[in-house]
């Protein structure tokens, strides 16, 4: 009866504190139950994720479930097939339970673009939960469930982790089919996963990597396969980047981080000072590629075949301007607008030129990688900030996702791993810290994430609000 | 009037004769059931992604070889942008920044050589079906199919050329087996632009929906009329898209604004380069058969053939490798020509036959030529072979011996032949005296009564001879 205990076990979790925190959309009680009771009915277990409960973000496709990317242009929406993600989840004997809140099509730091209100932060619920995969970074760390898919566009899946406190995990772009992910930008998109400690995301990697023929840009490359599980950090090359540094505004949050190094440090790793100055252009970079891909990948929400449609003047043009006019959350809207703008006649170089630029910042990146092994920050800029702080501006929010973007740009796998809590307007919150790999180096990243959380078991400090749960 | 030269180019496109659409595993099928053959990608569902048919990349390669284009290192694909509720994803995936091959030229009858300016892949729209209320229904089966835009570079000068151009170009697809290329199912379509030039070219016009070559002829004669009357009375050529009125006869503009201009192209990310490799070219370079144009100069001037019959027997690549294959077995071209162009293609319109082209006739070309030999020596008379030639559809026999099972052999004289001479000079006393009184076309009545008594197994010539003889022998 194991399975069906954990899925009664999360069941009573979100009944005692979803409410309070708003990370989910929709909750298959009775599917996970039956799904449960088939699994307990097996003669033996499937693998290490049998029977585990798990929560997918709202822009993953799920068969026959409201997976409509928390937008209401995609109201009543309900995919026609599964994500390739979750079907091997599913396969290996996991139980989807539960579809999590987001930022619509991923667009926002924060989850506050989310057409249905946004998640709160299980440590401080007046503040936000980061974002876009902020109901899957909650679900976590309120206990819903051991892990939680998310995606990770430009930061998405590790700046969420960070601000909740649990572990994140971006994979090399590739690594994990995107079929089935709602796309927001095709060249940058990846699969995330969000979970209670770096062990977890492993066994989840082990099941949903490896190359899936209906995606033409997943590697051509076997399931991950991990690494033994270190007991020290000796031999390891880690990089610090002066730039991103200089970033972390702070204080508490750079005490957590020094810490960190340190302890990699007493680990057996060596620290180098390294200089990536192209990457203090990645930001501006990945607004344009972003809004630009994220213009075109939405225009297929036109009312025509499928989600919501409002019509007005009786032409086709009209219904299709209707229905995206106001079925489109505004930074949805901000988004398609400048992308469209970007790549009109009068902008399309804008689009070729920030193109060029990612190019010679990805040349940087992988130059940076014959001198360390992996690259060591802060996975965002500061700790979780209160909601409605940034709503409305752009600038300030995009801030949230400096040091994640380097990695998206590259498609280098990085993972965020909890590294203590910072006092911040009296109240504890996490602190992440960001370790990035070289190309298609996921199993280092992930090895030496586990390394750190063996040693420090920051990993295990759980949100106050938790602590009465059963 | 001045005289102003039509500078005019084409558009062809050809639907690639794949099993399955271009990115994705739906049937690439005409006719089905509206919707029937559509899946998560086609349909434009979220999250869906395109993954490329080899083998329309492989039918493209072929297409390239044949006209001589310049191949592009790798295959790199672009989407267009516009809304409308036939593009499933509000984007057609196609080829802008790198068409697949750049080049490469369509030869006319006459020798003028009509250069290609590209060639590329993208996907075909969905179809609108338009209901008698005034509704739009989406059918998605088209939706994805793969296709191969060619567009030449304006160098034709008349409708005729145009025309010609356009039938060059689908003889050269159709024989390399890159598309079925018919205009009436929409497998292949053609748009043409034209402008006219004068001491500077006009505006151009895009001539779009035309559906048959006698359409495309007809609408460019109408369409330089049009332009060089509104040239000549000093009004200016609008630029804009136009459509053919086949009822009215004229072009009407389309007015298709929401549709023009900036399609905002853009790197399709789903789907990375594919670099072309040089055995994959060599391998769809040895499909293409020897082309159309160079066999149509073989038939005319080394076998002597008229060009009715020539066109005929190059309808198909099945038709003229059939041709040449019978030829390696006969003596006379001229006459398995003949055969092929009206006794073979007879068989086509009967329906209890089941045979509908070259490709499914159940006999060899070698049977052919024995069944042409049969006849040409007098062992069976021109329609007792065509008897054989329905039966050898029937059963894969050798026509020799069904010639002899049917009893269709020859009477070329005998004993039997004299008896239904006779019985015809009885039968048809009238007919008999008023060949004896040298009415000769009163012959012909006999000889038809003994060609029927003998179920066409009597040799005509020999039938002739032996009533002439009789008639003249009795008193």
């Amino acid at each position: 009866m194991k399975a069906r205990a954990a899925v009664e076990g999360a069941l009573a979790r979100i009944e005692a504190l979803e409410a309070e925190i708003g990370a989910l959309l929709d909750v298959d009680e009775e599917g996970a139950r039956t799904l449960a009771d088939k699994l307990d009915r097996e003669p033996a277990p499937r693998g290490p994720l049998h029977g585990v409960p798990f929560a997918l973000k709202a822009n993953l496709c799920w068969r026959g479930h409201l997976t409509g990317a928390a937008s209401r242009i995609l109201d009543g929406y309900r995919p026609p097939y599964s994500a390739t993600a979750i079907e091997r989840l599913i396969a290996a004997g996991a139980i989807p339970l539960a579809i999590t809140n987001m930022d619509e099509f991923a667009f926002g730091s924060s989850g506050e673009n989310s057409s249905f209100g946004a998640t709160r932060n299980p440590w401080d619920l007046s503040r936000t939960a980061g974002g876009s995969s902020s109901g899957s970074a909650a679900a976590v760390a309120a206990g819903f469930v051991p892990f939680a898919l998310g995606s990770d566009t430009g930061g998405s899946a590790r700046q969420p982790a960070a601000l909740c406190g649990v572990s994140g995990f971006k994979p090399s772009y590739g690594r994990i089919s995107r079929r089935g992910l709602i796309a927001f930008a095709p060249s940058l998109d990846t699969v995330g996963v969000l979970g209670d400690s770096i062990e977890r995301i492993e066994q989840v990697l082990a099941c949903v990597s490896g190359h899936d023929e209906r995606d033409a840009t997943s590697l051509a490359l076997p399931p991950l396969a991990l690494e033994a599980p270190r007991e020290h950090l000796r031999g390891l090359r880690i990089g610090v980047p002066k730039e991103w540094d200089a970033e972390l505004c702070d204080q508490g949050a750079r005490d957590r981080i020094r810490a960190a190094l340190e302890a990699m440090h007493a680990l057996g790793a060596e620290l180098v000072s390294v200089s990536l100055p192209l990457t203090l252009h990645a930001n501006a970079t990945y607004q344009v590629v972003s809004a630009c891909e994220a213009a075109s990948q939405l225009a297929r929400y036109d009312g025509v075949r499928y989600g919501s449609r409002e019509s007005c003047d009786g032409t086709l043009q009209g219904m299709i301007a209707q229905t995206r006019g106001s079925s489109f959350g505004p930074e949805s809207r901000r988004r398609i607008l400048l992308g469209t703008a970007l790549t009109s006649d009068e902008g399309s170089p804008s689009y070729e030129h920030a193109a060029r630029v990612r190019r010679r910042i990805v040349d940087e990146l992988r130059a940076i990688f014959e001198r360390v092994d992996l690259l060591a920050s802060a996975t965002a800029p500061e700790v979780a900030f209160r909601l409605g702080e940034r709503s409305g501006d752009s600038a300030r929010m995009h801030h949230s996702d400096l040091l994640a973007v380097p990695a998206s740009l590259a498609g280098l796998p990085a993972a965020s791993v909890p590294c203590g809590t910072c006092t911040t307007d009296g109240v504890e919150l996490p602190v992440g810290l960001q370790l990035c790999g070289a190309p298609r180096a996921d199993a280092r990243v992930l090895s030496t994430a586990r390394c750190f959380q063996a040693a420090t078991r920051h990993h295990l400090a759980r949100a106050p609000l938790t602590g009465a749960l059963p | 009037m001045t005289r102003f030269t039509p500078v005019i180019g084409l558009e062809v496109h050809c639907q690639l004769a794949t099993l399955s659409k271009l990115f994705c595993a739906c049937a690439n099928r005409f006719g089905a059931a509206p919707n029937t053959l559509a899946c998560e990608a086609c349909s434009g569902q979220p999250g869906a992604l395109p993954v490329l048919n080899r083998e329309a990349v492989d039918l493209a390669l072929r297409a390239a070889a044949a006209f001589g284009c310049d191949l592009a290192p790798h295959l790199v694909f672009d989407r267009k942008h516009y809304w409308y509720c036939d593009l499933p994803k509000g984007y057609q995936i196609t080829q802008s920044r790198e068409p697949l091959g750049c080049g490469g030229e369509v030869e006319l009858a006459d020798g003028k050589r009509v250069r290609l300016e590209r060639i590329h892949i993208e996907e075909d729209a969905a179809k609108i079906l338009r209901t008698s209320n005034s509704e739009s229904l989406v059918d998605l089966n088209r939706a994805g199919v793969p296709l191969l835009e060619c567009v030449t570079a304006p160098l034709l000068a008349s409708a005729d050329e145009a025309a010609e151009c356009l039938a060059r170009m689908r003889e050269i697809l159709v024989f390399s087996g890159v598309g079925e290329c018919d205009m009436e199912r929409g497998s292949l379509r053609c748009d043409v632009n034209i402008s006219l030039a004068c001491d500077e070219p006009s505006a151009r016009v895009e001539l779009k929906n035309l559906n048959s070559f006698v359409h495309v002829r007809d609408a460019v004669q109408f369409e330089i009329r049009r332009q060089s009357e509104l040239l000549a009375s000093g009004r200016p050529v609008e630029r804009e898209t136009r459509t053919w009125d086949p009822e009215r006869r004229e072009t009407r503009s389309l007015r298709e604004k929401e549709r023009a201009s900036d399609y905002r192209y853009l790197p399709e990310a789903d789907l990375p380069p594919v670099p072309l490799e040089r055995a994959r070219i060599a391998r769809a370079a040895a499909c293409v058969p020897e082309l159309p144009m160079p066999r149509r100069r073989r038939y005319t001037s080394e076998l002597g053939l008229d060009a009715t019959l020539v066109e005929v027997l190059l309808e198909s690549r099945a038709s003229a490798e059939f041709f040449e294959a019978t030829l390696r077995h006969a003596r006379d071209a001229r006459e398995v020509a003949r055969w092929l162009a009206n006794d073979v293609r007879a068989l086509f319109a009967e329906p209890e036959l089941d045979v509908h082209s070259i490709a499914e006739l159940s006999f060899k070309p070698f049977d052919l030529a024995e069944l042409i030999e049969l006849a040409a020596n007098g062992r069976a008379s021109r329609p007792a072979a065509r008897q054989v030639l329905r039966a050898m559809c029937r059963t894969p026999r050798a026509p020799r011996e069904l010639l002899r099972e049917l009893g269709l052999e020859s009477l070329d004289g005998g004993a039997e032949l004299d008896e239904l001479c006779r019985t015809a000079i009885a039968a048809h006393a009238d007919a008999s005296e008023a060949v004896r009184s040298g009415h000769a076309r009163a012959l012909d009545v006999l000889v038809g009564a003994v060609m029927a008594a003998s179920k066409s197994r009597a040799n005509p010539v020999a039938v002739r001879a032996r009533i002439r003889e009789l008639l003249q022998a009795a008193p």
